[in-house]
C-alpha cells in the first residue's frame, strides 16, 4: 500500500485549518462518511433528544499493520467502538472519529480506511457525526492513528455488568476464538506465514439485539479483545467474585487458527478477537439464546462453553479435551512465540 | 491436524490411564522425572497428572535452556544489545527472563536498545544481510534440537561473507546434565532428588538418536524412555517406564518412533560438529559448573564469535535471595516450596527463570496448576 | 523443550527451503539438515527448520500399541472374572 512514488500524501497543511483542510474533508471524510449530522459542519454535532440511559465508550486505534486480511485500522475502530456500547446492552447510534495522521502517509490509503468506516458504520446502523484532524511530523505518528468515542441508549430494565455473574449460570461464545490475532500475526515481519484467516472484526449490535429480545436477564456481555477469551474470563471471575468452569471441546476453534498456534507455540485463548463476545446468562435460557444466535449470521457457530461457579479464589479452570483439569490463566504481557 | 490430534485422543487416554491404574505396585512410589520442560508444559496443558494414579510422581527437571541459562550469561546478552551498538536477535522465550536488577532484553529495548525477536536464525541472517553498516548478533540457546540451525546460520554467514553476523552460544548439551542432576549429592537443607526413572527428551533425540542415553541408565541404573510431545506419548511412555521399574530393567527405550532413531540425525550431527566444539565446563544455573556440557564455535569459525568480536565486561551477577529456581531445576523442591512463588514471583513479575519461561515448573504450576494448592498434599505436580 | 510440529512438505523452494503447511497455515522452513526431501513427506518443524521426517509406518504402530495397551488391559481383566 505504500512505496510509490508521486502519490499524493498528507501535508502538516491537511492540519492547518485552511483550505487544504477543508478540501480534505469533504473529498475524503464527508464523501464516505456524510449523514444529516455530520453535514451540519459546526463544532458539535446537534442530535435529537433521546429517551433512556446514555451509554459512552471511547477506543484508541494504533494496529499496525493499518491493512489485514478481512479489514483495516478504520473498520476496526467503528466494529470496536459499537461492540464496547453494544456490550453493555445499549444501542449504538452516534460515533465521533479523531485523526491523528502523519505526515507523509498516502491519501489513497486514507481514502481507503475512511471508506472502509462508513461501509462500517453503514452495516452497523451507526452514524460518524462529528469528528476532527490533526496532522504531525513525518515520524512523529505511525501513519495514522484513530480515537472514536460512541454514544448509545440503553433500554430500561437491563442490568448487564462484568459484576453480574451468579454461580450456576452459562457462558457462551458467538464463534471461534483467535482469528483476528492471527491474521495480524501473519503479516507481522519475522512470522510471516500464508494463512487464509481472515480477521473477524464485525459489528455486533445486530446480534446483541436479538439476543436481548430473546432474554433480557442476561447478566454479561464482554468482547474478548486483546488479551482474548482468557482475560475476558479472568476479569468478569474478579469483579463477580466468581469461578468458571469450561470444556476446551466446546470452544470453537479455526482448524487454520489451531495449526498457526501450534506453529508459533501461541495459545488461541490469549489471542485476541474482533468481533466476538461472551455471554453469561441463566442456565435456563442458555438453549433458546443458542438457537437465536445460530439464526445470526454472526453467530452460527455460537457454543455453550461452560459454567459459572462458586470459587474463593475466582479460578477459571477448564477440562481439557484430553480429559484433564487446568487453569486458564490471563498472561502478563504479550503472548510471545516461542521455541521452547 | 495430522500426527497431532491422533496423539491427544480422550478414549485412548481413559484406556492408557486404566492401563496404568492396574500396573502400578500399590505399595511404592514412582518418581519419574520429566527432563524436558516441553514435558512439563504439555503435563500441565492438558492436565496429564489428573490421569495418573496417586502414586506416580512427575517431578520437573532442567530440561528448559532458558531456565538453565546462568544470569551472567543473560547479563551479557543484555549488555550487548545496551553498550555495543548491535542488532540483538533474540528467540522469544528469553525477551522477558530476568537478569540481574530485574533488567531484560525486554527491558532494554524498551529503553532504546535494538532488540529484535526472531523465529528463525535465517530471521536473524537476512537482518544482517539488509544492515550491512551495523553488527547483528544472534543469541543463541537452546539444547542440541536448537543447536543444528545456529550451524546452519554460522555456515550460510561464512559463505555469504556477512562480517557483521556473529553467535553468542549457549548451546548446551542434555546427556551431562542428566548426569549432573544424579550424581549432585545432597546438603543437609536439600536432600539428594529420589528418581526411579526418566522420560527423556523427544526433540533432542531426534538429533542425537537414543545412543547418547545408555551410560546414563547403565552407570545409574535408572530407566529412560525418549516420550513425545503430545499427550498419548507421555502416558505411554508412563507404562513403558512403570513395566521397567517393576520388572528391575534399567534400559533406554524408545516410545517416539515416528521421528526418533538409535542414530538420529547425522546430517544435524555433523554439521554441528563442523562448526563448534566442546567447552571444557559451563555454568548451569542450579546444577553449577558441569564439564564438556556446552558448545563455542571453533577458531575456524573465530569470526563469527561475538565473544571474541566484543569485549563483553565481567560482572557480578546476582541470584534473586531465596528464590528457589536452583533447587527446583535440581528437582528437590517445587514451586510450593518457594517463598516467593505467587506472592513477589509471579508471570507478571518474575524473580527467576523458572517463572518466566512457559516450561519452567513455576510458570506451568503458575498458569495451569495452582487451584491445586487447595486440593494436593503438597505435592508438587 | 524444543517446540516442534509435524508438518507436511508441499512445495519445495530452491536449493534448502520448502514450504510446509499445517491445516492451510503455510510457513517457508529450511529443509538443510534432513535429506531426500520429496513433496508431500511430513517433517518435525522446530525455529524454521525441518529436523526430521516423521515416519508414517511408525506412528501408526504406536497408535497401534496405544489403543491396545487400555484393550487389553481390559481384557485380562474381564478373563479373571473382575468387575470394571
Amino acid at each position: 500500500m505504500t512505496g510509490k512514488t508521486n502519490k499524493a500524501c498528507i501535508e502538516m497543511a491537511h492540519g492547518g485549518g485552511g483550505r487544504t483542510m477543508d478540501r480534505l474533508i469533504t473529498d475524503i471524510f464527508r464523501k464516505h462518511l456524510d449523514n444529516e449530522y455530520l453535514s451540519q459542519a459546526n463544532d458539535g454535532a446537534l442530535l435529537p433528544k433521546t429517551s433512556g440511559r446514555l451509554v459512552m465508550a471511547t477506543d484508541g486505534h494504533v494496529i499496525s499493520p493499518l491493512f489485514f486480511p478481512g479489514g483495516n485500522i478504520g473498520s476496526l475502530a467503528i466494529h470496536g467502538t459499537v461492540n464496547d456500547v453494544a456490550m453493555m446492552g445499549a444501542t449504538p447510534l452516534y460515533i465521533s472519529a479523531s485523526f491523528i495522521l502523519e505526515e507523509g502517509f498516502p491519501l489513497d490509503d486514507l481514502e481507503e480506511i475512511v471508506r472502509s468506516m462508513g461501509d462500517a458504520a453503514r452495516q452497523a446502523n451507526v452514524s460518524v457525526v462529528t469528528g476532527d484532524t490533526k496532522v504531525v511530523e513525518k515520524g512523529k505518528g505511525d501513519g495514522v492513528f484513530i480515537s472514536t468515542t460512541g454514544v448509545g441508549v440503553i433500554e430500561d430494565g437491563l442490568a448487564i455488568g462484568g459484576d453480574k455473574a451468579v454461580p450456576g449460570q452459562a457462558i457462551l461464545i458467538n464463534g471461534t476464538v483467535g482469528d483476528h490475532g492471527v491474521a495480524i500475526l501473519s503479516k507481522r515481519e519475522n512470522l510471516e506465514f500464508e494463512t487464509e484467516i481472515v480477521s473477524d472484526s464485525a459489528a455486533l449490535n445486530g446480534l446483541v439485539s436479538d439476543m436481548l429480545a430473546a432474554a433480557p436477564s442476561i447478566s454479561v456481555l464482554r468482547d474478548p479483545t486483546r488479551g482474548g477469551l482468557a482475560a475476558t474470563l479472568n476479569e468478569i471471575a474478579g469483579q463477580s467474585g466468581v469461578g468458571m468452569l469450561i470444556e476446551e471441546e466446546k470452544i470453537p476453534l479455526k482448524p487454520a487458527v489451531s495449526g498457526a498456534c501450534e506453529l508459533l507455540g501461541l495459545d488461541p485463548l490469549n489471542i485476541a478477537n474482533e468481533g466476538k463476545l461472551v455471554c453469561i446468562c441463566n442456565a435456563e435460557d442458555a438453549d433458546k439464546l443458542l438457537s437465536v444466535m445460530h439464526a445470526h449470521p454472526l453467530g452460527k457457530e455460537a457454543s455453550i462453553i461452560g459454567k459459572v461457579t462458586q470459587d474463593p479464589n475466582n479460578m477459571v479452570r477448564m477440562t481439557t479435551m484430553f480429559g484433564g483439569t487446568r487453569m486458564i490463566d490471563w498472561l502478563a504481557g504479550e503472548q510471545l512465540p516461542r521455541i521452547c | 491436524m495430522k500426527y497431532i490430534t491422533e496423539f491427544r485422543q480422550k478414549d485412548v487416554s481413559a484406556n492408557l490411564a486404566r492401563a496404568i491404574a492396574q500396573e502400578v505396585q500399590p505399595d511404592r512410589t514412582y518418581r519419574i522425572m520429566e527432563f524436558c520442560g516441553g514435558h512439563t508444559h504439555a503435563i500441565f496443558r492438558y492436565g496429564v497428572q489428573d490421569l495418573m494414579p496417586a502414586n506416580f510422581e512427575f517431578i520437573h527437571g532442567p530440561g528448559c535452556p532458558v531456565c538453565v541459562l546462568p544470569i551472567r550469561r543473560l547479563d551479557d546478552a543484555i549488555e550487548l544489545a545496551e553498550n555495543h551498538d548491535v542488532i540483538l536477535c533474540s528467540y522469544g522465550d528469553m525477551m522477558r527472563v530476568p537478569g540481574t536488577k530485574q533488567n531484560s532484553l525486554l527491558k532494554a529495548k524498551a529503553r532504546g536498545a535494538d532488540v529484535r525477536m526472531v523465529y528463525s536464525t535465517l530471521d536473524a541472517l537476512k537482518i544482517a544481510a539488509d544492515n550491512p553498516t551495523k553488527q547483528v548478533v544472534f543469541f543463541a540457546i537452546g539444547f542440541e534440537t536448537t543447536t543444528p540451525p545456529t550451524a546452519v546460520a554460522v555456515k550460510k554467514a561464512k559463505e555469504a561473507g556477512l562480517s557483521n553476523f556473529s553467535v553468542f552460544s549457549n548451546h548446551v548439551l542434555t546427556p551431562a546434565a542428566v548426569g549432573a542432576i544424579l550424581d549432585t549429592p545432597g546438603t543437609p537443607d536439600e536432600p539428594p532428588v529420589e528418581l526411579d526413572g526418566f522420560l527423556g527428551p523427544s526433540h533432542v533425540s531426534t538429533i542425537i538418536g537414543t545412543r547418547p542415553y545408555e551410560a546414563a541408565a547403565q552407570t545409574y541404573k535408572k530407566p529412560v524412555v525418549i516420550t513425545g510431545f503430545e499427550p498419548l506419548d507421555v502416558m505411554m511412555a508412563a507404562l513403558m517406564i512403570v513395566r521397567q521399574i517393576n520388572e528391575g530393567r534399567h534400559e533406554v527405550e524408545n516410545q517416539y518412533t515416528r521421528v526418533v532413531t538409535a542414530d538420529g540425525n547425522k546430517k544435524a550431527q555433523a554439521l554441528v560438529a563442523e562448526v563448534f566444539e566442546l567447552r571444557d565446563s559451563f555454568e548451569w544455573r542450579g546444577l553449577g559448573q558441569i564439564p564438556n556440557s556446552a558448545l563455542k564455535l571453533r577458531d575456524s569459525f573465530a569470526d563469527f564469535d561475538a565473544e571474541k568480536r566484543f569485549d563483553i565486561a565481567p560482572k557480578q551477577s546476582r541470584e534473586v535471595k531465596s528464590c528457589e529456581c536452583p533447587a527446583i531445576l535440581r528437582g528437590t523442591k517445587g514451586p510450593l516450596d518457594c517463598k516467593l512463588f505467587g506472592k513477589t514471583c509471579t508471570p507478571e513479575t518474575p524473580y527467576g527463570s523458572c517463572m518466566v519461561s512457559s516450561e519452567g515448573a513455576c510458570a506451568a504450576y503458575y498458569s495451569y496448576g495452582r487451584f491445586r494448592a487447595d486440593q494436593s498434599e503438597g505435592k508438587v505436580a | 523443550m524444543c517446540l516442534a510440529l509435524p508438518a507436511k512438505i508441499v512445495a519445495l523452494e530452491g536449493e534448502d527451503m520448502a514450504v510446509v503447511a499445517l491445516e492451510g497455515v503455510k510457513k517457508s522452513v529450511s529443509i538443510a539438515l534432513i535429506e531426500d526431501t520429496q513433496v508431500g513427506d511430513y517433517v518435525l518443524v522446530h525455529v524454521g527448520y525441518a529436523l526430521h521426517k516423521v515416519s508414517e509406518e511408525e506412528a501408526e504402530r504406536t497408535l497401534a500399541i496405544m489403543a491396545e495397551a487400555g484393550v487389553l488391559t481390559e481384557e485380562v481383566r474381564e478373563s479373571l472374572g473382575e468387575a470394571s
